[in-house]
């Protein structure tokens, strides 16, 4: 049988900052809790060839798993957390601003 | 040092107007990434976990004091104010924007430093022995030699799409402090019956497959040095893998052929290329030599130095620890420590980069050195003005006492910016330095040397620690191997994995543990804990390490 498909984000890094960035229903932000939550494989997998189109403004799209809180996506990997954050030995990066 | 001709002036400069053009093109979308990465690559710039990353190489890891200065400047301009210096000798910078690395590496050019081949499956920064040209033990100083590899890799044209990176290391003294065993191509700068020549060592590396080189020849005269390397690049360029990532390096090369085979390979090679070298690059080395001629030496009074480590105990512990005898009378080579306790090792922030480019000016014959082990080297300071680099350094919070110590660790990047980690190695080593400096012991344990890397591409050179630790996900959390008895110098061993990986949490008690084990252990307190390893073997320290496990053998043999 199938794995079941867990909630997911689209994410990527913006082309001139380099940033983390998170696909919304319009566009890109760059706040994990911002970003939409896409639960259906079909949509997701039609949303990432979409996202990936967007060789101008974007680097390396892909999806990422998330747990869904109070409709609030949060990571479900460390790796995943620090890129929502920043480092840890500064507090430089999206800690700075989130 | 050595002086940019006007050869090298232009080729950097019109190096530097084809990748702004680069970046253009990606930016207006002319480029995709696919087509841009490898050109961006081969100028250093990589884009990591929350940014760009620009790796700007320190040729052989010597600088003066106007090229720390515009590192120091490029840092507040362009990131956020400090520098990483990492285990090649180079400075990563990392927060640059794609829009700002074109005028990033023109503000390195004005300098004469830049980012060339410092990624992709090139020839990388040449890397040398950070004593070079001051220590006692050196046959002849590496760097002229370090310098024509880097003006013969630098662009060439067979070598710019290798089956994988390709790393040289140069040492000019039998104690090897440039880890050249652990190098695709290692050189050793020996004299025999009176003429300069090169032991010649390849297939080394660390990484998922870690391999100590092997002899491909005992002494090659200096007029025939670039032949035969680009002999042996040639062999492989031709016979490595390129049909598998990881099996594509060189050591896998010659571990897969072995060593004679690669020796006939090289030697058929070098028979057909030799002739094509007229001559030229020994003009060339003449000339470079002639930039590396020694620092004018001053004589002076050492009674500062005397006065200064009878009467002040912080100084004396920094001189006993960060000083290395130097080849001239009444100098001394200094190694300022980038490993102050709970800081992030390797990181220098631009205003200690100044103040470290104004004591070289000052008392320094204008040079430093930046070493693998991630710390700055003044190579050529008086004894006599030793306690004035030392007050200065200190204001500075450059003054811990610690080279070779327990706190002095190499810790790559890790989870915390490098998009390949798998765990993080920055906490680590500033929670194992932390703790260490807390239980004031670190100058009674004696020289240790930890090395985290934060994957199995260990970056942070973890199998050659004496304790190495590896930082893996190991379902969804970070764990932390641990190997034993690594040696990065003439001595190269890769380390012995200890057992099972520790927690985050649970490593730091367990690098505890093994260093109580070993000041039990130790015959007396000059026996090192590599000594007393090597003594012993893996079963003491591996007993330290998981006592719950002696404890479960103690009740089944009672059973």
């Amino acid at each position: 049988m199938a794995k079941p498909f867990t909630p997911k984000v689209i994410t990527a890094n913006a082309l001139l900052e380099g940033d983390v960035i998170y696909q919304t229903a319009t566009g890109w932000t760059r706040d994990l809790a911002a970003a939409e939550v896409l639960t259906d494989e079909a949509d997701a997998d039609l949303r990432m060839i979409e996202a990936s189109a967007q060789i101008d403004s974007v680097v390396g799209v892909y999806l990422a798993d998330v747990a869904v809180e109070n409709n609030i996506p949060h990571p479900t990997h460390f790796r995943e957390d620090f890129r929502a954050k920043g480092p840890s030995n500064y507090a430089h990066g999206k800690q700075e601003t989130f | 040092m050595y002086h940019y001709t006007d050869f090298d002036t232009n080729f950097l400069a019109s190096r530097n107007a084809q990748f702004r053009d680069q970046v253009e093109r990606r930016i207006n979308g002319s480029l995709t990434e696919d087509e841009f990465k490898p050109l961006r690559l081969m100028n250093g710039l990589y884009l990591q976990l929350h940014a760009y990353m620009l790796r700007v190489a320190i040729p052989y890891g010597t600088l003066n004091g106007a090229q720390m200065t515009k590192l120091a400047d490029i840092a507040d301009k362009w990131d956020k104010g400090y520098g990483h210096f990492t285990t090649r000798q180079n400075i990563q910078y990392n927060w640059p924007e794609l829009r700002d690395v074109p005028d990033m590496l023109d503000a390195l050019a004005e300098v004469n430093l830049h980012a060339i081949q410092t990624s992709g499956n090139t020839i990388r920064n040449v890397t040398a022995d950070h004593f070079a040209g001051a220590a006692a033990d050196e046959v002849a100083d590496p760097r002229p030699v370090a310098e024509l590899i880097r003006q013969w890799s630098t662009d060439h044209p067979e070598f710019q799409f290798l089956p994988r990176k390709f790393k040289v290391a140069v040492t000019g003294s039998v104690n090897d402090r440039a880890v050249i065993k652990a190098h695709d191509i290692g050189l050793q700068i020996v004299e025999q019956d009176g003429e300069i020549g090169y032991k010649v060592i390849v297939g080394g590396g660390l990484g998922r497959t870690p391999m100590i080189g092997k002899v491909l020849k005992e002494f090659l005269p200096q007029a025939d040095l670039l032949p035969y390397l680009e002999a042996i690049v040639s062999v492989y360029n031709l016979l490595g893998r390129r049909d598998n990532k990881y099996k594509a390096r060189i050591k896998i090369t010659v571990h897969e052929n072995g060593i004679d085979d690669i020796r006939a390979r090289v030697e058929e090679r070098y028979a057909l290329i030799r002739p094509q070298f007229t001559g030229v690059d020994q003009q060339m080395l003449a000339r470079i030599e002639a930039d590396f001629a020694q620092p004018e030496f001053k004589s002076a009074s050492e009674e500062p130095f005397q006065n200064a480590y009878q009467h002040d105990p912080l100084f004396r512990s920094w001189s006993d620890t960060n000083l290395t005898e130097h080849r001239e009378a009444g100098y001394s080579i200094v190694s300022i420590s980038l490993k102050a306790h709970g800081k992030t090792p390797g990181d220098a922030s631009s205003s200690q980069m100044r103040i470290m480019a104004e004591i070289a000016k000052r008392y320094g014959h204008d040079e430093l050195r930046i070493s693998h082990e991630q710390n700055v080297i003044l190579p050529h300071v008086h004894r006599g003005d030793l306690p004035s680099v030392f007050s200065a350094l200190r204001a500075a919070g450059l003054g811990t006492a610690n080279i070779g110590l327990i706190s002095d660790i190499i810790a790559c990047p890790g989870m915390d910016y490098c998009a390949l980690a798998t765990a993080r190695s920055i906490p680590i080593a500033q929670e194992i330095a932390t703790r260490f400096d807390e239980l004031k012991l670190e100058h009674d344990v004696g020289p240790l040397k930890i090395k985290i890397s934060g994957c199995i591409n260990a970056c942070g050179h973890h199998h050659v620690g004496h304790i190495g630790i590896l930082g893996l996900d190991r379902a969804g959390v970070e764990n932390y191997q641990i190997t034993l008895g690594g040696d990065g110098t003439q001595d190269a061993t890769i380390g012995e994995r200890a057992g099972p990986g520790f927690s985050a949490d649970a490593i730091i008690p367990a690098v505890e543990r093994l260093v109580m084990a070993y000041l039990d252990l130790r015959s007396e307190p000059s026996e090192t804990f590599l000594a007393t390893y090597k003594r012993l073997g893996l079963a003491p320290f591996k007993a330290a390490l998981y006592p719950e496990s002696q404890d479960q053998k103690a009740q089944a043999n009672a059973a």
